[in-house]
């Protein structure tokens, strides 16, 4: 029996142990075990497999993926960051910068700003194409000039007051639709997706006149092209406990974890400590701190449960 | 998920290349003078961790194969070894095979679960906000 259980301790839980992690390597491959069927079986991966979303808005996604393994799921997580198209600013042709940052600064910081437009409505631009076509590329023009504000005060320090578009954002860019773009795209769809991001500061009589081109790209070509600003998964936690803890230990015990995964409850006038919400915890291992309670527990993470931030 | 979309899209490249044999070198075959054609390394060009890790999962899976691995040569350099020998006589470009076109199947089933699910949290976040209303 307890072999049995150890067995699939071994297949389904990674152990942290309080000098090292145990358990980590994949080892369900068929042959390992003599009385598991470990051939790949896709209908009992389907019926296995499952997804949740717990959370998700307009800038960030928290989701959870159980019954799949790590290679895959770290592939997803490589294809995320740095094989996911998206058009980012590629080219940049300066007219007239009076500025104090340098062109290739500012070129580089207009490279980074993320564009609002569908990549898989545009193709890979062609190597060795200067020009580019209407279905490759984005056209977008930065016009600023910043002078002085007639009606300011006389002894006024503030430069909202004193200088009339000082600071550039990236609200002062402008599409300019290429060839049928205008006809495809309604007004108001292309544009940076912040409006408010900080591009340069001017003083009168300075100013920034450019053109840029965007084109489609992936975050291995440059991170730019990365549409994400970070995916990350980690495995469900979970934690066990070996013997039943009262009274103050309990109390001992609901310290040592994250706020809301150790409950206390009364239970015929004796304090008992029950595991209520382990997804809470961020192991920080502050329980082998504690000489009485580290035997008492178990920390672990399921093997094929992960539970994804981005 | 794009992502899955892109595993995809790898795979059936790479399958494509195999059967016209065409395309700028995407895969070779090397093998050891002397054996038959049951031990074979694959030579991935332009290919890394994401492909070769998952790929080498899948073919693992399979009963037949008794070894199966692979290093990327030298991290300047993008491609990939990848070492099948599978037991008794049966041709190691069989398994390959079968694992690209199951990683495939895995791929688009995690993508209908996902946009099953997405669909189903926006249907209950619109029907929440409405019983609120």
């Amino acid at each position: 029996m307890a072999a049995a259980q150890a067995v699939e301790e071994m297949r389904s839980r990674v152990v942290l142990g309080e000098f090292g992690v145990r358990n980590v390597h994949t080892t369900d491959f068929p042959g390992n075990y003599s009385s598991y069927d470990d051939a790949w079986d896709q209908d009992r991966f389907e019926k296995n497999f499952r997804v949740d979303v717990v959370h998700m808005d307009e800038n960030s996604l928290e989701f959870d993926m159980v019954g799949i393994d790590a290679a895959i799921a770290n592939a997803f997580r490589r294809i995320l960051l740095a094989e996911v198209p998206t058009m980012a600013v590629e080219k940049v042709f300066v007219y007239n910068n009076t500025s104090i940052v340098q062109d290739e600064i500012l070129a580089h910081r207009l490279g980074l700003i993320p564009i609002h437009a569908d990549p898989r409505l545009f193709e890979y631009r062609n190597q060795g194409d200067e020009e580019g076509t209407e279905i490759d590329t984005l056209q977008f023009r930065l016009q600023v000039r910043c002078t002085r504000n007639p009606q300011a005060a006389k002894d006024s320090s503030d430069p909202n007051e004193l200088y009339v578009n000082h600071k550039v954002y990236t609200r002062h860019m402008t599409w300019v639709p290429l060839g049928n773009q205008a006809d495809l795209f309604p007004e108001g769809t292309i544009r940076p997706v912040h409006d408010d991001i900080l591009i340069a500061q001017l003083r009168p009589g300075q100013e920034i006149d450019l053109l840029m081109h965007c084109v489609k790209g992936i975050g291995k070509d440059h991170a730019k092209f990365s549409p994400v600003a970070t995916a990350s998964y980690r495995l469900l936690p979970d934690i066990t406990l070996l013997k039943p803890v009262e009274g103050e230990a309990a109390e001992e015990l609901s310290r040592c974890f994250s706020p809301g995964v150790v409950e206390v409850q009364e239970i015929q006038g004796k304090k008992v400590a029950r595991i209520a919400n382990p997804r809470l915890d961020t192991f920080s291992r502050e329980i082998f701190r504690n000489e009485k309670l580290k035997k008492v527990v178990q920390l672990a993470r399921v093997r094929d449960h992960y539970i994804w931030k981005k | 998920m794009e992502e899955d979309q892109e595993l995809e899209r790898k795979i059936s490249g790479l399958k494509t290349s195999m059967a016209e044999g065409e395309r700028k070198t995407a895969l070779e075959m090397v093998q050891a003078a002397g054996t038959d054609r049951h031990c074979v390394t694959f030579v991935l060009h332009e290919e890394d961790h994401t492909l070769g890790n998952s790929l080498r999962y899948m073919i693992m899976k399979n009963p037949e194969v008794e070894f199966c691995g692979y290093t990327t040569t030298h991290p300047s350099e993008s491609k990939i070894n990848l070492r099948i020998q599978t037991r008794g006589a049966l041709p190691a470009v069989e398994p390959f095979q079968r694992g690209l076109t199951e990683l495939m199947n895995v791929c688009q089933h995690v993508l209908d679960k996902f946009e099953a699910s997405i669909k189903d949290y926006k249907d209950q976040k619109a029907s929440r906000s409405e019983s609120t209303l």
